[in-house]
């Protein structure tokens, strides 16, 4: 487990997490709690996709559709069940199966990675389209009703195999953070695994992977696999914030505003799209309440901007400030001991040490 | 008899509609190599133009066939100059810049004219029947004029000294700028050129479908589709591309309804794609325009 | 017989098209172990894409190619590395935004546990002098440097079969010595096949040679006997001479 000695950033910022948790019902209003459990969904879907496209290089502009089939299997899934307890797998298992099957034909093919963006855009386009017509009574998945642009009323969370016994807000924010911190550090880790370095190793070269005698097409199967269900498990929890899941989940400005997440959080950062998703939820929240500039405008202006001007995103751009910092105090340190003729000595800086 | 001369109507229409939609987004992307994520945008600016012009007193077929094409190009102009320029060679940045180019063009639209629908204008030409079956004029219409831009297209690119060159600078931009080629202005006439046929479209559409500023949504994946399984060469590709799929989405929606029509055009995509990951035109016509 | 049994890789009227242009045609080409072998020839003599149909970079339109008893032609490249097969391409080819050790490690990993990864990954690095960029990603280094790093990655993975395009493309007159001693060291424990420029690299690595013009092998033999033929003469000076 040479891996967890080595993510020190991601456990300080993991401690911050808990104790933003166990503090934030006793310092925030209820309402706020209440809207933090869709917020913590949204932002666990940008880890996903940060995870996806900053570290697998895989350019997937269709994150949403996976995290809208977590929040309507989810919502089925308890509906029949009676329970949110297996729901909870169930919604991971078919988001991450989807990926599975669209990914077997998009890697197998060796779809290049412009191509990729659209087909996934695509997909999660029709998906739309196709939800949004089922609101006749004849659409529906055992007990539940798809409700059609109106969607279905999403069954609240439980306690663990006793579905009679609902959780408080408190309690459901509680799980949600609890569930975007083990996200987060699983995907910290899995990143410095021989997996996750191959992926990154890819995501730089892929001709070069394949002469090393790795098998691309399935390493980026399995990067994009696990990203989906992820980005299910934000559905998850998106839903239960907002009680509901409608086909908006799959709508184009929601695909949009995943992709401004991780650009503007940064590429090759975990923490970066999850701080980006919180600052433009509120943002975008307080650009709602007022009528003179447009969502859509700002947001478009916004990522224009990004991708002209800072394209690394604001997390990496400050860290590379920082470390030219310390790379030239280090230089300065290092001439300092070359003058006292002392063997310089090796550290083992890795570029994967970015991923908190 | 007249069922079956209606269904082939139907689904030849169906096919025009992803040519007509289509075809601007392919002539950017095969020339420059740019997929234009703000293509359902310039279709929907097409589409206002029309409105706007014709509530102020303007004739239809001059709102439709001159001004929505004239205003869409010259805006794809002022946007390569701007913006997309500055982005050749990096195309995932590309992909992104014209993203947030969408949403700009939609929230710009929704502060101008509101989130609803401005004020439709009805289908010109009357009804058409087919023994006991009827069909909309307009949409005979709108198959003619799909042939007509294509064929309209393939002139500009085969015979107009542009079209030459512009293929010329497409190939090897070097080599083309070592020739006195300004390659510059051939990527910005490129990006008007497809942006003025986006705009047509949209203009063309703009009296079945009505505006709103989202309508863009609603043609892009269908545009995107066509153009990724149908490759490179702008014409063999949006053309055979929209014939398979749109003979596809035609069929299985006469039998089971829109909803599963648009399912199995995406699938059938994709399965085209796991086959010839370049699309039609890169496995075969390799040679074609 | 017993040649036969040493034969490591073989190419069966191996040809590859493009259009009308005939790349390489029909050429058959044997390779026994422990062998040190150079391709050369002018350029578009096809070498080049020879070596991409052994590495399955190109998937060649006719014929076959054996490597240990296994039919690679037209597999992934992945698949012919699969096989213990360590390849250099002819530009650098690198992992841009890693560090030098992760670039070796991401080799040897693919074929050791953790711990053996790293011992190689350290050993090949001592034996490339790569120790003060280690922790340099290599995207800011030089080309010769980057070509370097790319061999600690052939080496690393211990294949024992290397196939490598233009090592010393972009060396100086010094780090193509170093090259040259490197590729008989890797040659103790594994056959190789160099596609090389450089007359005097040839010269001083190979014994056996084997001269390509246009997308056929015109004749094999050691140095002395290609430079003293004049039909290789007349293809390296032209046919004007």
């Amino acid at each position: 487990m040479r891996e967890l000695r080595e993510m020190k950033a991601t456990w300080i910022i993991a401690v911050f997490g808990i104790l933003f948790t166990l503090a934030g019902p006793s310092v925030l209003e209820l309402f706020t709690i209440i809207t933090l459990a869709q917020v913590i969904g949204l932002s666990i879907l940008a880890l996903s996709l940060a995870l996806v496209w900053g570290f697998g290089g895989i350019l997937c502009f269709g994150q949403t559709a996976f995290f809208g089939l977590g929040a309507y299997a989810y919502v089925i899934a308890a509906i029949n069940f009676g329970g949110s307890s297996w729901a909870i797998l169930v919604a991971m298992l078919v988001a991450a199966a989807f990926a599975a099957i669209l990914g077997y034909f998009v890697f197998y093919g060796r779809v290049s990675d412009v191509y990729l963006a659209v087909i996934t855009l695509t997909v999660t386009l029709i998906l739309y389209s196709l939800i949004r017509r089922t609101s006749g009574p004849e659409y529906k998945i055992g007990n539940a009703l798809l409700g059609g642009f109106n969607g279905i009323s999403a069954p609240p969370l439980n306690y663990p195999w006793d579905a009679s016994a609902f959780l408080f807000p408190e309690q459901v924010f509680y799980v949600a953070m609890l569930a975007l911190i083990i996200a987060y550090v699983f995907c910290s880790w899995l990143v410095r695994t021989h997996f996750g370095r191959v992926c990154v190793a890819i995501r730089e070269n892929e001709d070069r992977a394949e002469l090393l005698a790795y098998d691309t097409r399935l390493y980026k199967l399995g990067i994009f696999t696990v990203g989906a269900a992820i980005a299910g498990l934000g559905g998850i929890f998106f839903c239960i914030g907002v009680s509901r899941v409608t086909p908006d989940v799959f709508s184009l400005p929601q695909s949009a505003l995943t992709i401004i997440w991780v650009i503007v959080g940064g590429r090759g950062t975990l923490i970066g799209p999850i701080l980006a998703t919180f600052a433009l939820y509120y943002l975008t929240s307080a650009l709602g309440s007022q009528s003179v500039l447009n969502t859509n405008l700002v947001l478009g202006t916004i990522l224009i901007i990004f991708v002209l001007g800072v394209p690394k995103g604001v997390v990496p751009a400050i860290s590379d400030l920082m470390q030219s910092r310390r790379g030239r105090k280090a230089l300065r340190a290092r001439e300092r001991r070359l003058q006292r003729r002392r063997p310089s000595s090796t550290h083992n800086a890795t570029t994967t040490e970015g991923a908190e | 008899m007249d069922l079956l001369v209606s269904i082939i109507f139907q689904i030849v229409y169906v096919i025009a509609n992803l040519a007509l939609i289509s075809l601007g987004l392919a002539i950017i992307f095969g020339m420059m190599r740019v997929i234009n994520l703000a293509h359902g945008e310039f279709l929907m600016l097409g589409g206002y133009t029309v409105v706007v012009a014709t509530n102020n007193g303007v004739n239809i077929w001059i709102a439709i066939l001159i001004l929505s094409p004239l205003v869409v190009g010259l805006i794809g102009i002022i946007v390569e100059r701007l913006l997309i320029r500055f982005l050749y060679g990096r195309m995932v940045d590309t992909l992104l810049a014209t993203w947030g180019l969408s949403l700009l063009f939609i929230g710009l639209i929704t502060s101008i004219f509101g989130a609803s629908t401005a004020t439709t204008i009805s289908p010109p030409l009357g009804v058409i029947t087919i023994g006991e079956y009827t069909s909309s004029g307009y949409e005979l219409f709108l198959i003619g004029i799909t042939i007509l831009l294509l064929i309209a297209v393939f002139l500009v690119l085969k015979m107009t000294t542009l079209g030459l060159v512009a293929r010329g600078t497409m190939q090897n931009a070097e080599m083309a700028s070592a020739l006195g080629v300004s390659t510059s202005r051939i990527y910005m006439l490129t990006f008007g050129l497809g942006a003025a046929v986006s705009g047509l479209a949209g203009g063309l559409l703009a009296p079945i479908t009505g505006v709103l500023p989202t309508i863009g949504t609603v043609y892009i994946a269908k545009a995107f589709i066509t153009v990724i399984s149908g490759g490179m060469a702008i014409l063999a590709g949006t053309t055979s591309a929209s014939i398979l799929l749109g003979a596809v989405n035609g069929v299985v929606s006469f039998v089971t309804g829109p909803t599963l029509g648009e399912v199995a055009l995406l699938l059938a995509a994709i399965i085209l794609l796991r086959l010839m990951p370049r699309g039609i035109t890169g496995s075969i016509f390799r040679k074609s325009l | 017989m017993k040649r036969k049994a040493h034969t490591v890789l073989e190419t069966r009227g191996l040809s590859m098209h493009f259009g009308g242009v005939h790349a390489v045609d029909r050429v058959d080409f044997t390779l026994r172990e422990n062998e040190l072998r150079c391709l050369i020839g002018p350029n578009g003599a096809g070498k080049s894409t020879f070596f991409k149909c052994l590495t399955g970079q190109l998937n060649p339109t006719a014929g076959d190619v054996v490597i240990r008893d296994v039919h690679v032609a037209g597999r992934e490249p992945h698949e012919v590395a699969s096989l213990g097969v360590g390849i250099k391409t002819q530009v650098p080819n690198v992992f841009d935004g890693l560090t030098v050790e992760e670039n070796i490690w991401t080799a040897a990993r693919r074929w050791h546990n953790a711990k053996r990864a790293q011992t190689l990954t350290s050993d090949a690095i001592e034996r490339l002098k790569l120790g003060d960029i280690r922790s340099t990603l290599v995207g800011n280094l030089a080309h010769g440097q980057r070509q370097w790093v790319e061999l600690g990655m052939v080496i690393a993975a211990e294949p024992w079969l290397v196939l490598l395009d233009e090592p010393t493309a972009g060396m100086t007159h010094e780090e193509t010595a170093r090259t040259a001693d490197l590729i008989r060291e890797i040659n103790h424990s594994a056959t190789i096949i160099v596609v090389e420029h450089d007359m005097q690299f040839v010269r001083s690595i190979s014994q056996h040679v084997t001269l390509f013009h246009e997308g056929a092998i015109m004749m094999e033999g050691t140095m002395e006997e290609i430079s003293s033929d004049p039909r290789a003469r007349e293809v390296y000076l032209g046919s004007k001479a």
